[in-house]
């Protein structure tokens, strides 16, 4: 039987792939202000942050307008709930990204402390995790959000060293440079948090598609 | 610990086959809920616990509903003995054109032979039962016509509950009631099924995810699926129980 219901399902399902799109871009642009130090895009991205607010706020309104007029059962029922957490770990994400473009605005003015290596590359593992968890969420993909849980290792391994870097080859040795050295270290910090929150979103994936509660319990895989 | 467990459980009227192949374990005090289109049989699954079907001419079944270590299909069955242990409350409420008092201790005068004293404490522990007492205590010799929809249902059960039955059926109960009516008799099932094992044929699939413990959804005579609440509603296994409950069907 048709329903009303789904037209309004896949509204919300627009909207929150709409907030992906924009937390994607977020970190992208706020990746690209570190690389090449620019202060214009990084204020851009803190700038379109308000847009990404409003756009949680009218997601999560949605979300508990259909719950309170449709009392949503089974798959509709966690497909609402699964939804708003990923609004709001979109929202976290988006954030991450505004912290970085923060860290840009700090150190974009003084000489850079090394070349950009490891930074760029924790980067992309994590736009390729959101972009993958966004597309599990689209798609329906169970495979494709364990492979975003399967990424958050290789996330933490990098951020660890580039941690080890900046601290013992920089800030232990030249403690001047730790003005430099620690809104790089922050910005491999937001990009692991980047991470988690990508995973939370992997999880709630496979719970909305299998109810299989996976989070805390990675044996249940 | 299950009180009732059905075995291979069918039922025609005539050459309709109403019930088929029914296998299910109904918990002892815990309320059981099955939900299903109109004609999916549930109403009848809930009449053969205690008999009423056969009350219907051409009716017949097959398999076995065991109840306490016995069969209640079977021949020798005290039907009087089984509709005291096993209960029911219909849709709207019956109550008979007497009195309040005398409708709750109407089942032990026609089972038992009890004193005045015997009976007006079992009238007000049954009133007390279903959160009547305070409402009614001085009002016990009017007639039970004059309540309101909810005191009637109310009444009706403490009528019930005065035979000191075991298992509640509850065939639609709150159908005729308002939302605030409604929500009170289910407080009072929830009461309830700490002393009773309760199964619950209900329409509102709300109702059903509220109140229930365990919740079986038929269609065209069969039992679907049956298990645990939280189960069904989140994450029912069948797909027709995922289209019934998400309003897909149909």
């Amino acid at each position: 039987m048709q329903r009303h219901f789904d037209e309004e399902l896949k509204e919300l399902h627009r909207d929150i792939l709409k907030m992906g799109v924009l937390a994607q871009e977020a970190i992208y642009k706020s990746i690209e202000a570190l690389k090449s130090r620019d202060k214009l895009l990084a204020q851009e991205v803190i700038k379109a942050d308000d847009k990404i607010d409003e756009l949680e706020l009218s997601i999560d309104e949605r979300c508990i307008d259909l719950i309170a007029r449709h009392q949503p059962m089974a798959s509709d029922l966690r497909f609402l709930t699964t939804g708003m957490k990923i609004n709001a770990e979109l929202e976290r994400i988006a954030d991450l990204a505004l912290d970085i473009s923060q860290r840009v605005l700090e150190i974009a003015d003084k000489p850079l402390l090394k070349p950009l290596v490891d930074i760029p590359k924790l980067s992309v593992i994590a736009q390729n995790m959101v972009r993958d968890a966004i597309n599990a969420f689209i798609k329906r993909d169970v495979d494709l959000a364990k492979k975003v849980l399967l990424s958050d290792p290789e996330a933490d391994r990098l951020r660890n060293f580039v941690s080890d870097e900046l601290v013992n080859d920089y800030m232990a040795k030249d403690p001047k440079t730790a003005d430099r050295a620690v809104p790089l270290l922050l910005i491999a910090r937001h990009l692991e948090r980047i991470c988690d929150h990508t995973t939370n979103i992997a999880e709630d994936v496979i719970y909305m598609i299998e109810a299989k509660v996976v989070k805390h319990h990675p044996e249940k895989l | 610990m299950y009180k009732i467990i059905t075995k291979n459980l069918n039922l025609w009227y005539g050459d309709f086959q109403a019930v088929k192949n029914v296998n299910a374990s109904f918990s002892e005090n815990k309320i059981t809920a099955i939900i299903g289109p109109s004609g999916c049989g549930k109403s009848t699954l809930l009449r053969i616990f205690n008999r009423m079907n056969d009350l219907i001419e051409g009716v017949r079944t097959s398999g076995e509903i065991i109840v306490d270590q016995e069969n209640i299909l079977d021949k020798g069955i005290d039907l009087v003995d089984l509709r005291k242990k096993i209960g029911m409350v219909f849709q709207r409420p019956n109550p008979f054109p007497l009195s309040i008092y005398e409708n709750v201790v109407f089942g032990q005068r026609v089972h038992n032979s009890l004193r005045k004293p015997e009976l007006d404490s079992l009238a007000e522990n049954s009133l007390r039962s279903v959160l009547l007492w305070d409402e009614l205590k001085d009002k016990l010799h009017k007639s039970a016509l004059s309540l309101s929809l909810e005191q009637k249902q109310r009444l009706c059960i403490a009528r019930l509950v005065a035979v000191k039955p075991e298992v509640l059926l509850m065939d639609e109960p709150c159908s005729t009631l308002d939302p605030q009516a409604t929500q009170r008799i289910e407080e009072l099932m929830r009461e309830l099924k700490n002393n009773y094992t309760i199964i619950i044929v209900t329409h509102s699939m709300q109702q059903a995810a509220r109140i229930s413990d365990d919740t079986g959804f038929m269609l065209l005579g069969e039992l679907i699926e049956f298990g645990k609440t939280d189960n069904i509603f989140t994450n029912p296994l069948d797909k027709r129980t995922e289209d019934y409950i998400t309003g897909r069907y149909g």
